[in-house]
């Protein structure tokens, strides 16, 4: 069995998340990953912005930072190009991550800076009570969408791609052996990269959606019946994939990253002007 | 490179090489008209020492990667301008409730909103001790000259390690782009003041629990895993909803300023011993005071000028001190009256009436037009 203790701050549990949160669950897979990279503790600084996951940071045994809300990635960037010996991973929910934090996330993508973040996505600002987000699901009912979201939701993968993330993926908090190897693949991973993982909040966004599901429990089902590997999504239509979720590494490139290229310069400017 | 050096050059680029002088050795900015040759100077020679430039997305990007920079050990700058200095608002208020030291240059233009970009004005007088919201520590510097850009840049950084608070520079389009001659001290000449580090192996358990009335040491991070959070929080840094913790250490960012004042507290008196006419000024509309001044005392009127460089916190005793003899007290602004406010707070307008003289048009205050404005109310 994984001893978690040896890397949480055990005094600081129990942590605030409901029962049935699916932030625990990820933030195990998370240790374990981080375990498995054999990194020493004092060289980890983790980072957060506001929200239910943002509080990871508080439980766990490294350097931690908990800044405001959607601007974890700015943090993030200062600490890797102050000091690039650092390993510094970012964890977001989707309305700190791609919301109020949209603007980093793209040009956190686009710099192709070392960093790793991890988006909690439940599709729902869990902390203030259940306002939807840029992930909740067209047509879901939450605090501030009584009658229905109207808004349509962004593919997190695709936009990190798109912005120039070098490494993406996609997992759920059921699925959670792959997530552990996503997770460890984007912590060693060379550059930018992004693991969106699909979980729920019963809490505010599940108990809403009368129609949907019963329980915590149908919202974890959702997530298995719901998530398909890439693999077999190459081999689906668009009509067939829709309302599900693909899952696995779906983008894994190699691109020259930030702070290597700030230190290349700062070599090439030793011995006076050029 | 152990000599001090005369050169002449625009207030912009005497704030950076201040910086440089400090041993500032991060800047994360955004452009913005009339600061952007800080950061322009700052891309220029920071990779060149091994330092670090980064131009982020916006504003409030900038102040994060700033703040993350300076907890990772960093002595760490950015430099904006009004609507930039809108929106770093709310991580100056995380700077000052985590204690991060950094120094924030607002080369202050026309406002509000986009305003007059090209055209000086002191628009932040006030934003610069109340933009952020909640109750916390305000320092801003407000420098009058090239020089003093230089200068006061390496005091911002003193104040801003040691106190571990941003120290906010109020520079204006005139000073920022205005040249003069100065002289860049020797190294060594000037005093610069590093963060107090945690003795021996670095570690430090308490980095919220002040020692005595001085601020805690400040670890790097790498050293004792803290944490750090713009919650309120204990002396450990984790969060806390303890009134009797939160009492405390509320009031104590701010007192660990307003107590120690000697290192803060900086104000220029000319001719203000016997001044009947005692001008209130600051930054280039005290550059046009002195002037006015200079023209008074040739005509025989007793009148003086009172210039905080350290504008927040306000220098109140010496300012009451200095009006205690004046008729008037007139207070030259590019604003619509942003330092009358204070003045109007310090001493009684019965006894030593205020003039508020007051340009928002974009154009500078120049003697004349101060001189024109008191004529019928101070002169006889
Ligand atoms: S509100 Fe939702 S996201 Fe927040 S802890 Fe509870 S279940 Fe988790």
């Amino acid at each position: 069995m994984f001893d978690y203790s040896t890397m949480l701050r055990n005094e600081k549990l129990p942590h605030i998340w409901c029962p049935g949160c699916g932030h625990g669950i990820v933030m195990k897979s998370l240790l374990r990953a981080i375990a498995k990279t054999g990194w020493g503790k004092d060289d980890i600084v983790m980072v957060s912005g506001i929200g239910c996951a943002s509080r990871l940071p508080g439980y766990v045994d490294f350097n931690t930072l908990h800044t405001a809300h959607g601007r974890a990635l700015s943090f993030a960037t200062g600490v890797k190009l102050s000091q690039p010996k650092f390993h510094v991973i970012v964890v977001s929910g989707d309305g700190d991550a791609l919301a109020i934090g949209g603007n980093h996330f793209i040009h956190a993508c686009r710099r192709n800076i070392d960093l790793t973040l991890i988006v909690f996505n439940n599709g729902i600002y869990g902390m203030t009570g259940g306002q939807y987000s840029p992930t909740t699901p067209y047509g879901d009912k939450a605090a501030t969408a009584p009658h229905g979201n109207l808004e349509p939701d962004f593919n997190v993968a695709d936009l990190a791609k798109g912005a120039g993330a070098t490494f993406v993926a996609r997992g759920s908090s059921y699925h959670v052996p792959q997530l552990d190897d996503y997770i460890y693949k984007a912590l060693t991973h060379k550059g930018f990269s992004v693991v969106d993982v699909v979980e729920a909040c019963w809490t505010t966004h599940g108990r809403k959606q009368k129609t949907k599901y019963k329980n915590n429990l149908d919202m974890m089902k959702w997530q298995r019946d719901n998530a398909v590997p890439l693999a077999k999504a190459q081999t689906m239509s668009p009509e067939e994939l829709k309302g599900k979720f693909v899952t696995g590494i779906l983008h894994d490139v190699d691109r020259p990253e930030y702070v290597d290229r700030y230190e290349a310069l700062i070599e090439s400017l030793k011995g006076g002007d050029k | 490179m152990s000599e001090a050096k005369y050169t002449f050059v625009q207030g912009n680029t005497a704030c950076a090489e201040g910086a440089l002088y400090a041993g500032c050795d991060f800047f994360g900015g955004y452009p913005i008209t009339p600061s952007t040759e800080v950061a322009e100077h700052m891309s220029d020679m920071l990779p060149r020492r091994g330092g670090k430039f980064i131009q982020m997305e916006d504003e409030i990007a900038s102040l994060g990667a700033v703040i993350g920079a300076a907890l990772a050990g960093s002595k760490a700058m950015t430099a904006t301008s009004g609507p930039g200095f809108s929106l770093m608002q709310e991580l100056i208020g995380y700077a000052c409730i985590a204690e991060v030291p950094c120094v924030i240059v607002d080369v202050m233009r026309g406002g509000p909103s986009t305003g007059l970009p090209t055209s000086p004005a002191q628009s932040d007088l006030l934003q610069a001790k109340w933009g952020t919201h909640g109750d916390h520590p305000a320092i801003a510097l407000i420098p009058n000259s090239v020089e003093e850009m230089f200068t006061e840049t390496v005091r911002a950084f003193n104040i801003a390690e040691y106190f571990r608070t941003p120290v906010i520079i109020l520079g204006d389009e005139i000073i920022g782009h205005m040249r003069e001659k100065i002289r860049i001290p020797a190294p060594g000449e000037l005093e610069v003041i590093n963060r107090k580090l945690p003795d021996g192996d670095g570690v430090c358990r308490l980095p919220y629990r002040a020692d005595g009335k001085n601020p805690a040491c400040l670890p790097n991070f790498g050293k004792g895993r803290f944490h750090v959070t713009g919650l309120n929080h204990d002396g450990s840094g984790f969060p806390t909803m303890d009134p009797s913790i939160v009492q405390g250490s509320n009031a104590r960012i701010i007192d660990k300023v307003y107590h120690q004042r000697e290192l803060i507290d900086k104000v220029e008196k000319i001719q203000c011993d016997d001044a009947e006419i005692l001008f209130l000024a600051v930054g280039s509309a005290a550059r046009a005071a002195e002037e006015a001044v200079a023209v008074l005392r040739s005509q025989g009127v007793r009148a003086g000028l009172f210039r905080p460089v350290t504008l927040w916190p306000f220098p109140k005793k010496e300012f009451r001190a200095a009006a205690e003899r004046s008729k008037f007290v007139v207070v030259p602004e590019m604003n619509l009256g942003q330092l009358r406010t204070v003045a109007e707070r310090m001493i009684d307008e019965s006894k030593h009436p205020i003039v508020p003289v007051n340009l928002v048009n974009g154009e500078p205050l120049d003697p004349e037009f101060i001189l024109d404005s008191i004529k019928k109310c101070c002169l006889k």
